[in-house]
């Protein structure tokens, strides 16, 4: 289980005098030794996992019939997406998978402070992602107020003429009825079934969303443990290695939602 | 426990010699005793505290189910009769000719729910009742009793038992998961309670998203079987790593009892169907209160797209309802018939054939709405289940042939499962195939089927395994006399109620209909006679263990001579369960080569033992 033999780490030693948090735990009673409790909880993240992969692949498949039966809809609901932001929150995903790894990487080797740093930097990558997807993304949509210079923006040419500079968002008239099914009121749109369109974008981000907020709070959780009384160490890392798997898999899944939401026409 | 130690057979009846209680020893006063129980993580008190949760709600669906029935012993039907005044003398018009008025007769639910117990006004408002009642049966029976029943509580009791472990892989995510489920039961009852539901258990769309428009009680009904599901995820992948990292040493895959084998694969089937009702149900959720439009035609959606979604779930979900009575049945088979299993690999890969045909067979519950091509793959497949579970009806019935039987409690409900299931199992294959599915779905034939699977299967297993491991889980033995009259009472009773309605269906009786033709009045009368005496059956059962845990005589270690390690523990085990980790010597049905654990020459004589091992 190990990657490391503690034994054989100088870097477990204890510097403060007082014993660190993984030096001291203990594995559950009903375990005969910390290796098959690890083993244990690995396996048990892992089939966690594949029932997370299942549910959305609800969604998935929901997205691949709705899209069969509708493709024009998908496309032009598509074109309301601004590429750029979903690159963006890509990119900051990946980011977060890197540093979340390099944090793993860091208490294995204990090097506490590292680790800490990394932690935060994940769970900072995972805020940057949320506050773009909710600023810039979600509410525009919902309420006709986008940033100034959106590119999205299909009239964005005639907006840079006028009173772009007048400041830095821009109320557009008619473009506040991207919510989802009935309550899609969207005066222009240019396909009856877009509404579908927006319940399918709006279900996955959404409920994806909703993930990154829980696997932030288990970032915040591991994070805390670290900085109370230094849990995870060579010899035991359980929970901040099973939070990692969970916010690779939130991150893997955005990877699809990416080209399937953004990047159709 | 090694094998053929009979030296220490004798001293073992009286116990270890440790010091350790049983798990059921108070643990202080009695707020101090709930306390504990309340945050146990001891997977015995959780099984325990299952069992009563599951029976609770078994009590409050068979509720409903006696309603059903009772609205059924009498069709509706509106007639014309001379109406009467105050006085009830009948009223005469001026010109000499009877007063008449048209009155609705049969409608007893309503009867009893209007105010005033008058007579019923109208008759939508009466099969809205029924509508409700059924749907609650169904939801009640299906999502909170069945699906739980054996798995959580006799799983949870016993896989770490014969495991030889101390407790499941996760004992706190066990306690959690009992929580949940309690959580979504309530929502359930919630949803009962503000006026309930009347989809239907399955929750189709348009039914769903259209009925009680202004109401909570859908949305309440579908997050409860959405939380439930959590539960159930949660059991099922603690038991998967149980299964995998706990076994005692000595025990390799095919040393395992064959009921861990079967929630083995139930508890794949747990986990890898669950999440898509999950997403499901929660699109339906987004649909009622957003109206999202996924799966309503009116905006584009495809309601055939829910119900696929629905059964990819609930297909496999039947296996995880019968695959642990299956497993149970493997249990109590040879031990009271004193034998070996017959095909213990052939048992243990047919679980898992059938968890892995469970994932392609859904289709079959939509004959009428899926294209014929897909139709008629799905038909095809679905025969496919009758091979693993006919491999393992044939073993039982094998292990049976020239066993030593006794004729306890649990072998009389293993043998009445034989008959049952077999004809559970014989009648859904002409629901399997086409064309005579385009005669019988939806009607009574269904019903009587699957009640056939389910409660012939299932419930009569989880009763079955209830008394098999009775004196093991509370350390107290049963009125074995009272317990068979009992389980007679279940058996007619199931019979008079189900089988009579096989009869009503092919002649036509279309299922979730309050009133019906004349023609089919003997049949339901009968019908109804018959769920009555169940639920005397039942009462019979509940009266005999109360009598149990309050009078009852104090249960031997191992009281019917099984040789799975949860017999090596006291009756009711001690808190860690064993003294000392057992070592596994011999295979769990070994009886021709092995003395029980615990063997007490009182309780049972030892059959087919060679000369030398006595």
């Amino acid at each position: 289980m190990t990657t490391l033999d503690t034994r054989s780490n100088p870097l477990g030693a204890d510097v403060h005098g007082q014993s660190p948090g993984w030096k001291k735990y203990l594995p559950g009673h009903h375990w005969r030794t910390a290796d098959e409790e690890f083993d244990a909880c690995t396996l048990g993240f892992w089939l966690f996992l594949a029932t997370e992969v299942l549910l959305f692949a609800g969604l998935f498949v929901g997205y691949t019939i709705l899209r069969y039966k509708f493709p024009q809809a998908f496309t032009n609901g598509s074109s309301y997406l601004d590429w750029r932001w979903g690159t963006l929150n890509t990119v900051v995903l990946l980011l977060s998978s890197y540093t979340m790894a390099a944090s793993i990487r860091a208490f294995q080797l204990d090097r506490q402070k590292q680790g800490k740093i990394l932690l935060s930097a994940t769970f900072i990558f995972g805020l940057v992602f949320l506050l773009i997807k909710f600023t810039f993304e979600y509410t525009p949509k919902l309420s006709g107020w986008f940033i100034a210079f959106d590119p999205a923006l299909p009239h964005y040419a005639a907006l840079v003429d006028g009173e772009a500079l007048w400041g830095l968002f821009k109320h557009v008239e008619g473009y506040g009825g991207k919510a989802p099914g009935q309550f899609f009121s969207y005066a222009f749109s240019e396909d009856p079934w877009e509404p579908l369109w927006w319940s399918i974008y709006y279900c996955a981000t959404g409920i994806h969303a909703l993930h990154v907020i829980i696997g932030m709070t288990l970032i915040a959780w591991c994070f805390r443990r670290a900085v109370l009384y230094k849990a995870y160490g060579p010899s035991h890392y359980t929970m901040v290695e099973n939070t990692g798997l969970y916010w690779h898999l939130v991150d893997l899944i955005w990877i699809f939602l990416f080209p399937l939401l953004y990047l159709i026409h | 426990m090694t094998t053929l130690d009979n030296s220490r057979a004798h001293e073992l009846g009286g116990g270890h010699g440790h010091h350790e209680g049983s798990y059921l020893t108070p643990k202080g006063g009695f707020w101090t005793t709930v306390w504990d129980w309340a945050t146990t993580v001891d997977h015995k008190k959780i099984g325990v505290m299952y069992m009563v949760a599951v029976l609770f709600m078994f009590f409050l669906g068979g509720l409903a189910a006696l309603a059903v029935r009772t609205e059924l012993l009498d069709p509706v039907r509106t007639v014309t009769v001379q109406a009467t005044d105050a006085a009830g003398k009948p009223m005469v018009g001026a010109d000499g000719k009877p007063v008449m008025k048209t009155v609705i007769e049969g409608q007893t639910l309503a009867r009893w729910f209007s105010k005033g117990g008058g007579e019923a006004t109208s008759i939508d408002y009466g099969n809205q009742l029924y509508n409700r009642a059924f749907t609650l049966h169904g939801a009640i029976m299906v999502f909170m009793v069945i699906i739980p029943s054996i798995p959580a509580s006799l799983g949870n009791f016993f896989i770490p038992l014969m495991l030889g472990a101390k407790d499941v892989a996760f004992p706190r995510l066990n306690l959690l998961s009992w929580y949940v489920y309690v959580t979504g039961s309530i929502f359930a009852v919630a949803s009962i309670l503000i006026g309930g539901v009347d989809t239907g258990w399955t929750f189709y769309t348009p039914y769903s998203t259209t009925t009680d428009a202004e109401h909570a009680n859908v949305v309440l009904m579908v997050l409860g079987a959405f939380i439930l599901g959590f539960s159930s995820i949660l059991t099922g992948l603690n038991f998967i790593v149980t299964v995998h990292k706990l076994r005692a040493p000595g025990m390799g895959w095919f040393d395992m009892p064959l009921f861990i084998w079967a929630m083995y694969s139930t508890s794949i089937i747990q986990v890898l169907a669950t999440p898509v009702i999950g997403i499901t149900l929660l699109l339906l959720v987004f649909e009622r209160m957003f109206k999202i439009g996924i799966f309503d035609p009116s905006l584009g959606g495809d309601p055939v797209l829910y119900q696929h979604f629905f059964w990819f779930y609930s297909h496999p979900v039947v296996y995880v309802m019968i695959l642990p009575a299956f497993g149970v049945i493997s249990e109590i088979i040879p031990v009271h018939s004193h034998k070996k299993i017959f095909g213990y690999r052939a048992i243990a890969f047919a679980s898992l054939g059938v968890a892995l045909v469970s994932f392609l067979v859904w289709g079959h519950h939509m004959f009428a709405s899926s294209g014929e091509l897909g139709a008629t793959v799905f038909s095809a497949l679905t025969f496919l289940v009758a091979i693993p579970t006919a491999v393992k009806v044939f073993n039982w019935i094998a292990t049976l042939y020239k066993g030593s039987i006794a004729l306890t409690t649990p072998m009389l409900y293993a043998l009445m499962f034989l008959f049952l299931f077999s004809i559970g199992g014989l009648t859904g294959l002409p629901l399997g195939a086409l064309a005579t599915d385009l005669h019988l779905h939806d009607s009574y034939f269904v019903v009587a089927h699957f009640h056939y699977v389910m409660m012939g299967g299932t419930i009569i297993t989880f009763v079955a395994g209830l008394h098999h491991w009775w004196p093991k889980m509370f350390g107290k033995m049963y009125n074995q006399f009272w317990a068979n009259v009992g389980a007679w009472l279940v058996f007619i009773g199931f019979n008079l109620t189900f089988f009579t309605q096989f009869f009503l269906g092919t002649q036509g009786m279309p299922r979730r209909y309050a009133s019906y033709v004349q023609e089919y009045h003997t049949l339901h009368v009968w019908s109804t006679v018959g769920s009555y005496i169940l639920l005397v059956g039942f009462l019979v059962h509940l009266f005999v263990f109360i009598h149990s845990l309050v009078a009852g005589r104090k249960a031997p270690a191992n009281p019917w001579g099984g040789l799975t390690l949860e017999w090596e523990a006291e009756s009711p085990p001690i808190e860690h369960n064993f003294a000392h980790e057992p070592i596994v010597t011999h295979g769990p049905y070994d009886f021709e080569t092995t003395v029980p654990p615990h063997w007490n020459p009182k309780d049972y004589p030892l059959p087919h033992l060679p000369a030398n091992a006595h």
